[in-house]
């Protein structure tokens, strides 16, 4: 399980990566949810998967999945949510103040 | 804190009131309130010539900061005291000179003085500190001031030009001092010079004996602007002439020559050190003085000049420094005969150079030109300055009987001395000396005779001048008549400095030379005999007398050398490219797209992380206890990497956005099936409201346009992309195959209900065991929320800002 959960970690990043290095503002703001899922599956990877019960004492079972992990990730999700739609707004404003979404037109005029 | 230290710290004293003096004497030239300094800081120095000569040394420590070994330490000895003397002396004479010269209300006299005094104040203090860190923060103080100084005019693009110039080269120069100072902290443990030559036997055969002179001579030789660093002391005669004679002619210059001596002790047994000091002076020597013949402008004559005249002293130093190879023999004195001939020369230089000097002030006053192309018969109008210039010249032709003739006479014994040395390959190149020696002395000759008769002699062109000539007022002569009778003061009784500042500085120098109650005995001569010196400085003459009366005919061949041959174009030059090349750096990596500066780093990242894998040989590929996977799982992975791949071929925006939803949908699957229950609900709610964010917002936005890309850049991209993924695959791969200690999760698996009395242990870790992150994850939503309503609402003072 863990190979396969590496490799679609990999494509994720491939694919944040990707979008990131692309002119349209929109394909950037994808690609930044695309590293997040990425990294939040690498976290959960990283502590071993399926080793027991989910972390609820109740369960009363033998053995339960590391919690530390899982309570990283709800922090990072619910910060990268609130980057999102901060960036989200911000690109709609800079959309309304500059008329166009293109990384390239928005370069600074260095000549 | 000692007399010593007090006098060091007066001038700094008197330059903080200067303005004080000007706002209640606003009517009374400025000069007058320094001249009483100096002059009482000479007769102070004067007074303990007596006890320096018994053998007395005034050594007085006062702390700074003594854990790193820095105390303002003073030291006075023969060396240094003939040092203060040269500064408060000249000094004294050119705070006198300058009342006459610096008009009371065209220039700001008050900015002047305080220049003068800091640097009066840093020189005393750079010859008399015994602590190196010290004397290194007097040495930078001199260069700052001078620089303050030379563009004391800093209205003229040239004066700036100068300032620029000299104060880069200088502080290159004293920063590689600075270094060599540190290598001597680390091989001996301290600054103070004395402890140093007491210790220098733990130097002489350590590897950074080398580094640490090479460093040190770097720094001595851009102060004295020796060969190739002289260019900016021509550049630096745009100041005002009292700071020509004062700092670049008699002090400052001489700082470079002061360190060379005073850590002659601790270098001279080194071949490289007697090679390398001898060989730069010699060069600097011959260079200088080629050069100074072509030159118009009777500054730049008298600077190449000075140049030339520094690579004398410097050279006789770095022979007298062989006599370490002799301690104890016979021939032991033989050498020291060059360093008591440098000292001669030190003090004669300073008192010739600065008579000049200020000759060409009053030229330069008297007439409005400095060009000799222009001047030429002033000898009946000026008679006075006319003799001034003409012992000063003599004295640095080295005609008798002024006290050039003896300092050459015994620069010429030294030169021939060296055919005698029989080690540092100098039996074989040592007869090269007195040759080069001789040539430049004969092109000293020469300009020397160019300074007097060009500017007094000849026929008088009187209508080319601004002014009509006429004599200085007495003011302004005092100083130069003071210096021209003492020029032929040396000249006659010679002995009077050497036993009372010639021998105790050489004490100073060979410290380890004498025995109790020795001391060196240095007699000058003015008639030795028919010596070979004698024929060498007759040949001297006759050339020199020749080339001054061939030298308009024969103008013509110096110009071309002079065109190919030029350092300063070579500064210039580097200097720009030094410019041009970083701002062509900067411009071509920092674009301004947003795409390179990620290419940067997803490039880095990928070779530090790949790299580093690669070498600690990481990548461990144990997949024993990996979990199975199952027929949902593997249904789930699919979806998600292609609902992914699709992404960024998709062409329309809801399209995209609903396959980047799906994925987040997958995401939240996987997380059910990992058994992270709160994960899956929260990413659920998360995804939702992104989604709905995304529609709402991109509603606004234009239509995804089909990204118009060349081949080359979509290359590119694809390459790095999948670079990084492949990285990250192998991270994750090699940290969930190997694991090197147990996680700490069993104990808030254990004590959740103990300690936190909850069951759901995610919860109690978010709220109780790591409750601060949750507290600072709330502050980003609040940080964000804030920020999007600040975002929105802005518009209406911005179109307020945009109508101003």
């Amino acid at each position: 399980m863990e190979l396969y959960m590496s490799i679609t970690i990999g494509v994720l990043f491939t694919i944040g990566v990707y979008l990131l290095l692309s002119k349209s503002l929109l394909r950037i703001i994808l690609g930044t949810s695309f590293l997040t899922h990425g990294v939040h599956l690498l976290l959960l990877t990283m502590s071993k998967l399926k080793t027991g019960a989910p972390p609820l004492l109740g369960e009363e079972a033998q053995s339960y999945t590391d919690p530390l992990p899982q309570a990283l990730i709800l922090t990072s999700i619910v910060i990268s949510f609130g980057v999102t739609s901060f960036l989200l707004v911000l690109a709609y404003k800079s959309y309304q103040k500059l008329g166009t979404d293109d990384m390239e037109k928005l370069r600074e005029d260095t000549e | 804190m000692s007399a010593i230290h007090v006098i060091i710290t007066l001038p700094f004293l008197l330059a903080i009131c200067i303005p004080l003096f000007k706002k209640v004497w606003p009517g009374i030239h400025m000069g007058w309130f320094m001249l009483p300094l100096p002059i009482a800081l000479f007769a102070y120095l004067i007074n303990l010539i007596p006890v320096v000569m018994g053998g007395g040394v005034f050594h007085y420590s006062l702390p700074w900061i003594p854990s790193l070994g820095v105390e303002f330490t003073v030291l006075l000895d023969g060396l240094s005291l003939l040092f203060g003397l040269l500064i408060s002396g000249i000094g004294s004479l050119v705070v006198l000179y300058s009342v006459f010269y610096l008009d009371k209300q065209k220039e700001n006299l008050a900015r002047f003085y305080v220049y003068l005094m800091l640097f009066i104040g840093a020189m005393l203090g750079l010859v008399l500190s015994d602590n190196l860190m010290v004397l290194y923060g007097f040495w930078e103080l001199t260069s700052i001031s001078s620089f303050l100084l030379i563009a004391f005019w800093n209205k003229r693009e040239r004066s700036r030009y100068g300032a620029l110039k000299s104060l880069t080269i200088t502080v290159c120069g004293g920063l590689a001092m600075f270094a060599g100072f540190v290598l001597l902290y680390i091989m001996t443990g301290t600054f103070s010079i004395k402890e140093l030559i007491a210790d220098f036997s733990a130097i002489s055969g350590h590897d950074l004996f080398i580094p640490a002179m090479l460093l040190v001579l770097l720094g001595a030789f851009t102060k004295s602007a020796q060969f190739p660093f002289h260019i900016w002391l021509p550049d630096a005669m745009e100041a005002p002439t009292p700071v020509s004679a004062y700092l670049h002619s008699a002090t400052m210059v001489k700082a470079g020559i002061y360190l060379v001596a005073r850590l002659s002790p601790l270098f001279a047994g080194s071949s490289i050190w007697l090679w390398a000091v001898s060989g730069i002076g010699l060069l600097t020597l011959a260079y200088g003085s080629y050069r100074a013949i072509k030159q118009t402008d009777l500054k730049a004559l008298l600077a190449f000049s000075t140049i030339s005249q520094l690579g004398l002293i410097m050279s006789l130093f770095g022979i007298g420094s062989a006599a370490a190879f002799y301690v104890g023999t016979s021939q032991y004195e033989f050498f020291t005969i060059a360093t008591a001939a440098a000292i001669f020369h030190l003090i004669n230089h300073a008192v010739f150079k600065g008579a000049l000097f200020m000759v060409v002030g009053i030229v330069d006053h008297g007439t409005g030109t400095r060009d000799i192309r222009k001047l030429g018969g002033l000898m009946a109008v000026m008679p006075v300055t006319f003799t001034i210039a003409l012992l000063g010249s003599f004295s640095m032709a080295g005609i008798p009987p002024f006290g050039g003739f003896l300092s050459k006479e015994m620069f010429f014994t030294a030169m021939l001395n060296i055919r005698e040395m029989s080690f540092a390959s100098m039996d074989t190149w040592g007869a090269l000396f007195p040759v080069v020696a001789w040539v430049a002395s004969v092109f000293t000759f020469a300009y020397s005779l160019l300074v007097v008769f060009r500017t007094f002699g000849g026929k008088s062109q009187f209508h080319q001048l601004e002014k009509e000539p006429h004599e200085a007022p007495l003011g302004l002569l005092i100083s130069p008549l003071v210096l021209a009778s003492l020029v032929v003061v040396i000249g006659f009784f010679p002995n009077l400095l050497s036993h009372s500042l010639i021998e105790p500085a050489m004490a100073a120098v060979y410290p380890f030379g004498l025995q109790p109650n020795e001391s060196f005995v240095v007699h000058i001569e003015m008639w030795h005999g028919f010596t070979t010196e004698l024929f060498m400085t007759i040949g001297v003459a006759v050339i020199g007398i020749a080339i001054f009366f061939l030298h308009r005919r024969f103008a013509w061949v110096n110009e071309p050398m002079e065109l190919n041959v030029s350092l300063n174009s070579l500064y210039d030059h580097s200097l720009k490219g030094l410019d041009s090349g970083a701002s062509w750096f900067t411009r071509n990596y920092m674009t301004g797209s947003i795409r390179h500066y990620l290419i940067y780093i997803f490039l880095f990242l990928t070779a530090a992380l790949g790299l580093n894998l690669f070498l600690a040989g990481d990548i461990t590929l144990k997949m024993d206890d990996f979990a199975p996977i199952s027929f949902y799982e593997a249904v789930i992975i699919t979806a998600l990497v292609l609902s992914a791949i699709a992404v960024p071929f998709v062409n329309s925006r809801l399209m995209a956005i609903i396959l980047t939803g799906m994925s987040g949908y997958m995401v939240t699957l996987f997380f059910v099936i990992f058994r992270a229950p709160d994960l899956a609900l929260t990413q659920m709610i998360v995804e939702t409201v992104s989604v709905a964010l995304f529609l709402l917002c991109f509603y606004h936005l234009p239509n995804l346009k089909k990204e118009v890309v060349k081949r080359k850049i979509k290359l590119w991209n694809i390459g790095i992309a999948v670079s990084v993924g492949v990285v990250m695959t192998l991270v994750s791969l090699s940290v969930s195959g190997s694991r090197k200690f147990d996680s700490i999760s069993h104990f808030f698996i254990e004590n959740s209900y103990k300690l936190a009395g909850g069951k759901n242990v995610v919860n109690v870790i978010l709220v109780d065991f790591r409750g601060f992150d949750t507290l600072l994850e709330v502050v980003v939503l609040g940080i964000a929320s804030f920020g999007i309503y600040a975002l929105i609402k802005m518009r209406g003072e911005e179109n307020a800002l945009n109508s101003q």
